[in-house]
């Protein structure tokens, strides 16, 4: 097996989770899709880290994760403040900037 | 990972990656399959936990244990935690408000596979370096020099964004006082206030009866409504036997007065004296 398979399962995973961004409705799972996409985008770093013998890939994955968690801290602070004003987790409520 | 070139990984590796591959798909999948945001949530976790041991398996041993601890450990249980705040019950409507998007949104997916797989496929790559010189020196000792060498920069701005990242959290979730916050005595007064605080008297209280559907009398003779049930009380059940009290003991003063005045033939001197303590007490309960 040569790990451009891991490739190939990193895009898999990222197209699942962007389907899963365009079809779902529901606020959380969108996020959970987002975090889907950024976990195969790590995946693809570090089989390319491997690949060409450096470790520049695997930096790059490690900032990602520091950087989805400082983003799953604000998304979900939002997703709370919006269900605080509208009462439902459905992006299709939030269609108006203003209450 | 044995020598500067090689063209396969060993076939446990392999084994590993097509069961453990299928599995993450799977529970990718069903990530956004079901219905209900919880089980979203756990199935989403244990595809990266299975990311994790790709990372170890791919020689990314930092990673792998960072991804355990921050993905499935911090990131997730916050998932969980906000869906415990939104509600887990609420499940997603089914409702297309845009008619054939979940097809379309489908075919958008399956066409963008396509385009990524045919980039990877046309990238053709026959041999790989491996990490084994790069981790020579041990994994995370060569990601430090990295660190704090070539990438120190970015290192501090990410420093940067946790901290606006804390605050920013702070101030979406902070909500602003709009009334004067109430002091203890003011709570323990709004507590007590119009309410009955003490256990409602017992029917038959000061009664002549204790059926339950009969109030109560205060010490002073009226009957209280509080000692009847709730329910009889609505009804309008209650039976008040006040006036039949006052006429059982306006019979029994009579019934003594004519002892009295006609006292009983076969007892003398002590029979009399009785009676009178009787007709004493029944005066004073009277009164």
């Amino acid at each position: 097996m040569n790990p451009v398979n891991y490739l190939y399962l990193a895009a898999l995973l990222f197209t699942i989770g962007a389907t899963g961004v365009l079809i779902r409705r529901n606020v959380i799972v969108v996020f959970m899709c987002i975090e889907l996409m950024l976990n195969a985008c790590n995946l693809a770093f570090v089989a390319f880290s491997r690949l060409h013998g450096n470790l520049d890939g695997q930096i790059i994955a490690f900032f990602t994760m520091v950087v989805a968690a400082a983003e799953v801290v604000v998304g979900l602070a939002i997703i709370v403040s919006l269900f605080r004003s509208r009462h439902s987790a459905s992006v299709d409520d939030a269609s108006l900037m203003k209450l | 990972m044995t020598g500067l070139a090689a063209y396969t990984t060993s076939t446990g590796e392999a084994f590993q990656f097509w069961v453990l591959g299928t599995v993450a798909v799977i529970g990718a999948l069903c990530t956004i399959l079901m219905r209900k945001a919880v089980h979203s949530a756990l199935c989403l976790a244990g595809t990266m936990i299975i990311l994790a041991v790709f990372y170890l398996a791919n020689g990314a041993y930092f990673l792998g244990i960072v991804q355990i601890v921050v993905y499935t450990g911090a990131i997730m249980m916050l998932f969980l935690f906000v869906v415990m705040l939104v509600g887990v019950t609420a499940a997603d409507s089914l409702t297309e408000t845009i008619k054939g998007q979940r097809w379309l949104a489908a075919l958008c997916g399956f066409g963008f596979a396509i385009l990524l797989f045919a980039g990877i496929g046309n990238a053709s790559v026959k041999d790989f370096n491996g990490l084994a010189k790069a981790n020579e020196g041990g994994n995370v000792e060569g990601l430090a020099s990295l660190i704090f060498t070539k990438y120190v920069f970015a290192f501090e701005i990410t420093g940067a964004l946790l901290i606006t990242a804390t605050v920013g959290a702070m101030v979406l979730t902070h909500r602003e006082r709009t009334e004067r916050a109430k002091t203890q005595r003011e709570r323990s007064e709004e507590r007590v206030r119009g309410k009955h605080l003490p256990p409602l008297p017992a029917p038959g209280v000061y009664a002549r009866h204790n059926a339950v559907d009969i109030a109560g009398l205060l010490p002073d003779g009226t009957p209280s409504e509080l000692t009847v049930n709730k329910t009889l009380r609505e009804r309008g059940q209650i039976r008040d036997v006040s006036t039949e009290a006052l006429n059982d003991l306006r019979a029994l003063e009579q019934r003594a007065a004519d002892r009295l005045e006609r006292p009983d033939p076969h007892r003398k001197g002590g029979g009399r004296n009785g009676d009178g303590d009787r007709a004493e007490e029944t005066e004073e309960a009277s009164k």
